[in-house]
C-alpha cells in the first residue's frame, strides 16, 4: 500500500465535479483522481498512490521505475487480487501438507 | 559483489559505493524511515555491499505494522456487523487483531471488500444506499491526502452511508520520538521520499537542527538509496546536519500544496498510539469536527475493547531499530508470514517479513530462490 507507482495519463474526464483520468501502469489500467496535480495533461507521467496522482514525473524515470517494479513483482502485489493470492497460498499449503 | 549485477545500472552503483567507501572514516548508524526502502535494501543486499562502518537501522515506516491493535480490533468489530460493507486496502487483511483478522471475519460471513483506492469505497457506498460502507483509513502522509479527499467528496455529494475508520500517522513526530529515546543510536536519516512528495521538506530543518542529525530525502530504487546514503555519510563526515533532497524528481520543497490544504481542512493533529511503540504526542491525524458525521468511530460505538499483544513479539523493538528481526527468538520458528505473531511479519513492507522473505537470518545472506510475497 505504501508503494507509489508511476503511470501515464491516457484520458481525462470530469466526473461528479472531479478531475479523473485513466492511467496506464505498464499494462494495468486504473482510474486515477487528478485533483492534487490538476495541470496534468494526456501523455504526462505522474506518481500515483492509491488512485491519486501526487506529483508529476518525467517519462524517463517513470519508465525505469515501472520496469524495476515489474521485475520485482511489486506491480502484482499492488494491483493483484489478495483473495486470489490467499486461495493460491492455501492450495500450496494443502499440497505441502499432502507431501 | 554478486548483488551488484542485479542493479539497473551496476556501473553507477559501483561508483556510488566507491565514493561512500572513500568518504567514510568511522562508524555511522543511519535509519531508513520507510518500509519500502527497507525492502529494497534487504532484497538487493545494499547493507551487505556497504563498507562495514555504515550500519543501516530499519525504521518504523510501515503503516500496516504501526496501526495499533485497538484500532484493528475496532475494524474487526465493525466489519463483522451485518449492515456493514467494510472496505480496506489488501495488505490489512492478515494483520492479526486480538483473536482474528479480516480474512477470518470474511470467512465468517462479514462483507469485507478489498479496494485499490478509497474512492472505490465511496463508489460502493453510492451503489449500496441501504448499507453502511466503512473504509479503513490508515497510512502515513502519502495515503492521508487520498483519504481526506474521499471524505471531502462524501460530504460534498451528501453520501450519508459512507464513513471512515481513521488511524493516520505522521513521520516527523516519530523521528522526534526515536531521537529522544535513551537507547537511540541513529546518527542520520534517509527520509521517506513519497511522504515528502506530499509534505515537502519544511518539517525537517527544525528536527535536523535540534538533534544535529542529517536528514536526506531518499527515493526507493536501489540507486536512490545508495545516493541517499552517500549524501548522509558525506554530511556526517563533515560534521554537517542539514536537510538535503536526493529525490528531486518526485519531491519539491513545498511538496504538494493542494494535498496539504486538503489535509488541513479534513484532519486535525492528534496523539496516536503506534503498535509496539506506544503513544507519540501529535503523531497522527483524526477527522476534524466538521467531518464527524463521516467518522466511523463515532458512528459505531466500538469502545471498551480489551487488547492482548502476543508476549513473544518484539516488533516494538524492531520498529524502533533497537533489534534486527532475526534477533527475535520467534523469528522463523513460531513466527513466519503464514503464522505471524506481529504485524511486522504480516505486512509485505514489514522489516520481519523482509528478513524472512530474503532469508537474512544472520550476518551472512543466504541466497534464495524466488519466494512468493505472502
Ligand atoms: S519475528 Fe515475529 S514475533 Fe518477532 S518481532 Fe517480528 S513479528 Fe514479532
Amino acid at each position: 500500500m505504501c508503494l507509489a507507482v508511476p503511470g501515464k495519463v491516457m484520458e481525462i474526464e470530469e466526473r461528479d465535479g472531479t478531475r479523473m483520468a485513466t492511467v496506464d501502469f505498464g499494462g494495468v489500467v486504473k482510474e486515477v483522481c487528478l485533483e492534487y496535480v490538476p495541470d496534468l495533461v494526456v501523455g504526462d507521467y505522474a506518481i500515483v498512490h492509491v488512485g491519486f496522482a501526487l506529483q508529476r514525473l518525467d517519462e524517463e524515470s517513470a519508465r525505469r521505475t515501472l520496469e524495476l517494479f515489474e521485475e520485482l513483482g511489486l506491480l502484482q502485489e499492488e494491483f493483484g487480487d489478495p483473495w486470489e493470492a490467499a486461495a493460491a497460498e492455501e492450495a500450496m499449503q494443502a499440497q505441502e501438507a499432502r507431501k | 559483489m554478486k548483488y551488484l549485477d542485479e542493479f539497473q545500472n551496476p556501473e553507477l552503483a559501483r561508483r556510488l559505493l566507491g565514493e561512500i567507501r572513500a568518504t567514510v572514516t568511522r562508524p555511522w548508524a543511519l535509519m531508513e524511515v520507510c518500509g519500502g526502502q527497507t525492502h529494497t535494501i534487504i532484497r538487493h543486499g545494499i547493507d551487505q555491499l556497504l563498507p562495514e562502518e555504515v550500519e543501516l537501522i530499519h525504521g518504523p515506516g510501515c503503516p500496516v505494522c504501526v496501526t495499533p491493535l485497538a484500532v484493528i480490533d475496532q475494524a474487526l468489530e465493525i466489519a463483522a456487523r451485518p449492515e456493514v460493507i467494510f472496505c480496506s486496502f489488501g495488505d490489512m487483511l492478515r494483520v492479526p487483531g486480538t483473536d482474528r483478522d479480516l480474512f477470518r471475519v470474511r470467512g465468517e460471513g462479514g462483507d469485507v471488500r478489498v479496494v485499490y483506492s478509497p474512492l472505490d469505497a465511496l463508489k460502493i457506498a453510492q451503489q449500496n444506499p441501504h448499507r453502511e460502507v466503512v473504509f479503513f483509513g490508515i497510512g502515513f502522509e502519502t495515503t492521508a491526502p487520498p483519504n481526506a479527499m474521499t471524505v471531502y467528496q462524501a460530504r460534498k455529494l451528501g453520501i450519508g452511508n459512507f464513513s471512515m475508520l481513521v488511524s493516520h500517522v505522521r513521520v516527523p513526530p516519530a523521528i522526534e520520538a526515536i531521537m529522544t529515546s535513551s537507547s537511540c543510536r541513529v546518527q542520520g536519516f534517509l527520509a521517506a521520499g513519497h511522504v515528502c512528495s506530499v509534505m515537502g521538506t519544511d518539517e525537517y530543518p527544525a528536527l535536523a537542527d535540534r538533534f544535529r542529525v542529517p536528514i536526506v530525502v531518499t527515493g526507493f530504487e536501489p540507486l536512490d538509496i545508495l545516493e541517499g546514503i552517500r549524501r548522509t555519510v558525506r554530511q556526517l563526515e563533515r560534521g554537517e546536519h542539514t536537510v538535503d533532497n536526493a529525490y528531486p524528481r518526485a519531491v519539491r520543497p513545498d511538496g504538494n500544496p493542494a494535498a496539504r490544504a486538503m489535509l488541513a481542512d479534513v484532519f486535525e493533529v492528534t496523539d496516536r498510539s503506534w503498535r509496539g511503540i506506544g503513544t507519540i504526542p501529535a503523531s497522527g491525524w483524526r477527522l476534524s469536527d466538521r467531518y464527524r458525521d463521516h467518522d466511523a468511530e463515532h458512528r459505531f460505538s466500538v469502545g471498551g475493547i480489551t487488547t492482548r499483544e502476543p508476549a513473544a513479539c518484539r516488533s516494538g523493538e524492531v520498529l524502533q531499530g533497537l533489534i534486527k528481526p532475526h534477533e527475535c527468538e520467534a523469528f522463523g520458528t513460531t513466527c513466519t508470514p503464514r503464522t505471524p505473531l506481529g504485524a511486522t511479519m504480516v505486512s509485505s513492507e514489514g522489516a520481519c517479513a523482509a528478513y524472512y522473505l530474503y532469508r537474512r537470518l544472520g550476518s551472512t545472506p543466504i541466497p534464495l530462490e524466488a519466494t512468493p510475497v505472502v
